[in-house]
């Protein structure tokens, strides 16, 4: 993974202390709190419900041990010990005062960590695919696309007060794990048909909130050596033109949706042939420099499957269980990909205890070549790990409450902090999340049911994804009352669609009963190994509409 | 209203005239909507400026640009980040003369100013009050280095400062070629 030079060290060191001075200068009268406020939100600071928050950039989602045993100690020193994973691949703490922010920002910048940019209208932390150098369906790695862009956006002079926040993400497979489609910009690596050379499919306009959309192509192959000036060219047409009346309407997709996608692309590349490329983009010198960081470790050279793995499988049918659901296969022969669930039935989506993540961290270090990921489903990942270590390792999750067996799953919720914690909710996400999982907690239930995503969102804001869930769930207030509006057919993947809305919302205690009826609705009309998505897309709404009157009768 | 550049704060030289009648200022700033008939008003050796709201497009400033000697671009709010955007443009567009910042910026914003093309800024009296100088010159110095490569720093950015690193590095491992032939091979051989 990527090591920061003496330059980033620099860079980050000085970025802690200009946040330390913006700190004294808020306090001593120079800035006004309206003026402070996009300052602490550019270094992750935000005001919540009942206290401050600290969101943490884990860039594209790597880390490696060491900096998740800071993260430990961090949680145990100033906040209440656990943190929360959210789907932007970050680290969040609910509990920190404000006067330890610069000192936990000293911490994190001993582990070459940051809070650079994970809030604010400016160019956020960069997603990638979570199985990045790993999955088998890869074209490229698209970490050092990422790394790249973390670079380039970070404390622009002329991209740091545009209209509202802006999210880019990096994908280079061919199944799309990080939703490029929902992005500001998508990035997906992808081979010239001719050529053969590795290009970029640019998207933009993606996004979910209010007013959901799917990104629009602007550029088929984008050669990979022009990436930062046509990046410079499509965030200068938006810090221009992006609407800035109106906070709803601020997003770039609403540019793009209002001036036409077609005459948004002319702009665009009006502006790209006004640049003087080589003297905006990286050399190929420095691209490879930090493609280097991101080679693959030494893998030992191992029979395709482990014979110690499949015995241990025989002997123990929950081990099996869980190899089946929590792993991925890898491009080594011999290795997987092993997600590790941050989804136990009843806990909050995307916790985990400092004891946890010490637990994880020493997983790493000790079977994953020192390495880990977040992924935006918020569950964390030991990428390249030995098939023959997966049962040692079970044993140990077990003893941390992290073996669920559930990756994908219906108790694999996406859910966003809600009303909980969250000063923009407007309703509770999380309970919601633990009564679907009590609801559903049977394995042999989950299994029958297979890949099936629900992903709650406690406000319009939609940071749990529910529009791209296959069940989505967003819970409103009305007069008074949480109210919870369920949708169906989203998806998350390279087929990107927005969920269809079955009826009215329902109350907090229904929602279960809805979710069950639905899923009936499936088990009963589906083919032989068709998944739920499929399932919908094949007999379309009316039957599960059908299903969730029989919820709003009942309920009324 | 108080007036900085990156060497600290300096009089103004300039005066804002309401409207076209700039007979008897020696440098006037004209609104934009008072542009065409200054420019026919104006004597021919007067200097010109003008102050633009930050949402008009280059296009219809370039035909001006020569004729203009300053541009003062309009901040409504310190949030509002469109002037860095039409900075740059000016600059790409061969604007040469002095470029001004014109609104309630923030000490923070400052080194963004400068290397988006503005040369100066001029701030309300309200925002001058409780930003002393000496914090705008202290907020320049705060970041040494970033990362963007053409935003004005004569390639002291990181990217570039690597890239001489490595060229750097490349003359010193060429620097076998010099060893002199009575070296024994193998010390050749392992200095190359």
């Amino acid at each position: 993974m990527y090591r920061y030079d003496e330059f980033d060290e620099r860079f980050v060191r000085e970025r802690v202390a200009q946040f330390s001075d913006q700190v004294s200068r808020r306090l001593d009268g120079s800035l006004t709190e309206d003026e402070f406020k996009p300052l602490r939100l550019k270094n992750g600071v935000y005001l919540q419900l009942h206290a401050y928050m600290l969101r943490i950039a884990v860039p594209y989602g790597t880390l490696n041990g060491r900096q998740l045993r800071q993260l430990a100690l961090i949680g145990e020193r100033f906040d209440r010990g656990y943190g929360h994973f959210t789907t932007r691949q970050n680290l969040q703490f609910n509990w920190p005062k404000l006067r330890d922010v610069p000192e936990i920002l000293g911490l994190l910048a001993d582990v070459e960590m940051h809070c650079i940019q994970t809030s604010g209208n400016c160019i956020r932390n960069v997603t990638a695919d979570h199985f990045a150098g790993v999955a088998q369906d890869e074209i490229e790695d698209p970490r050092p696309t990422a790394e790249l862009i973390r670079q380039w956006s970070s404390l622009h002079p002329e991209f740091s007060y545009l209209p509202r926040k802006f999210k880019i993400a990096v994908t280079g497979a061919e199944a799309d794990r990080a939703v490029t489609k929902a992005h500001d910009i998508g990035l997906r690596l992808r081979r010239h048909p001719h050529t053969h050379e590795v290009c970029y499919e640019v998207s933009v306009g993606g996004g979910l909130g209010r007013t959901p959309m799917i990104g629009k192509v602007v550029r088929d192959y984008l050669p990979k050596a022009d990436l930062l000036a046509f990046l410079e060219a499509i965030m200068r047409v938006y810090n221009l033109e992006g609407r800035r009346d109106n906070k709803y309407k601020a997003r770039v997709k609403i540019l793009v949706h209002e001036t036409g996608t077609e005459e948004f692309i002319r702009r665009v590349e009006e502006e790209f042939a006004q640049l003087d490329g080589p003297s905006i983009n990286a050399d190929p010198e420095e691209v490879a420099r930090i493609a280097a960081y991101f080679a693959p470790p030494t893998y030992e050279a191992l029979p395709a499957v482990s014979r110690t793995l499949d015995a241990m499988k025989a002997a123990n049918p929950a081990f099996a269980r869980w190899v089946e659901v929590n792993t991925t296969p890898h491009k080594a022969p011999g290795y997987t990909a092993l997600t590790i669930s941050l989804k136990p039935v009843g806990e909050a989506p995307g916790d985990a205890t400092s004891e946890q993540m010490r637990i994880v961290a020493d997983l790493a270090e000790q079977f994953s070549h020192d390495e880990l990921r977040v992924t935006h489903a918020q569950n964390l990942v030991l990428p390249h790990v030995r098939q023959r270590d997966l049962f040692t390792i079970w044993q140990r999750l077990g003893e941390a409450k992290l073996a669920s067996a559930n990756i994908g799953l219906i108790t694999d919720i996406i859910s966003c902090p809600g009303l909980d914690y969250c000063a923009l909710a407007t309703a509770r996400s999380i309970p919601i999340a633990q009564a679907i999982q009590h609801r559903f907690a049977s394995d042999t239930r989950q299994r029958d049911i297979g890949e099936l995503n629900i992903k709650i969102s406690g406000c319009i804001n939609a940071c749990g994804h529910h529009h791209v869930g296959h069940i989505g769930i967003l819970g409103l207030e009305k007069r008074g009352i949480e109210s919870y509006q369920i949708t169906l057919g989203g998806d998350a993947s390279e087929n990107a669609a927005i969920g269809e809305i079955l009826g009215p919302g329902l109350a907090a205690e229904d929602v279960p009963d809805a979710i069950e009826r639905i899923v009936n609705v499936y088990l009963a009309e589906r083919n032989e190994g068709e998944s739920f998505l499929a399932n919908v897309r094949r007999i379309g709404l009316s039957p599960f509409k059908a299903a969730f009157q029989e919820v709003v009768h009942a309920a009324a | 209203m108080p007036l900085l550049d990156r060497n600290g704060a300096k009089d103004d030289i300039w005066a804002r005239s309401e409207g076209a009648a700039i007979g008897n200022i020696s440098a006037p700033i004209v609104p934009w909507d008072a542009l065409p008939d200054a420019l026919n008003q104006r004597a021919p050796d007067q200097p010109l400026g003008v102050l633009i709201p930050n949402n008009i497009s280059v296009e219809a400033l370039k035909e001006v640009l020569p004729h203009l000697a300053l541009v003062a671009i309009s901040f409504p709010a310190y949030s509002d980040g469109r002037g860095f955007s039409l900075a740059r443009q000016l600059r790409r567009h061969g604007f040469t003369g002095t470029l001004r910042a014109s609104g309630p910026l923030i000490a923070d914003q400052f080194a963004y100013a400068l290397s988006s093309g503005f040369d100066e800024v001029e701030l309300p009296e309200a925002s001058a009050g409780r930003q002393p100088v000496a914090q705008w010159l202290r907020a320049l110095e705060q970041i040494s280095h970033t990362y963007q490569r053409g935003y004005g720093d004569g390639g002291s950015n990181i990217l570039d400062q690597r890239r001489a690193a490595r060229a750097a590095a490349q003359v010193h491992s060429q620097a076998p070629a010099q060893v002199p032939a009575q070296v024994p091979a193998q010390l050749q051989a392992e200095a190359s």
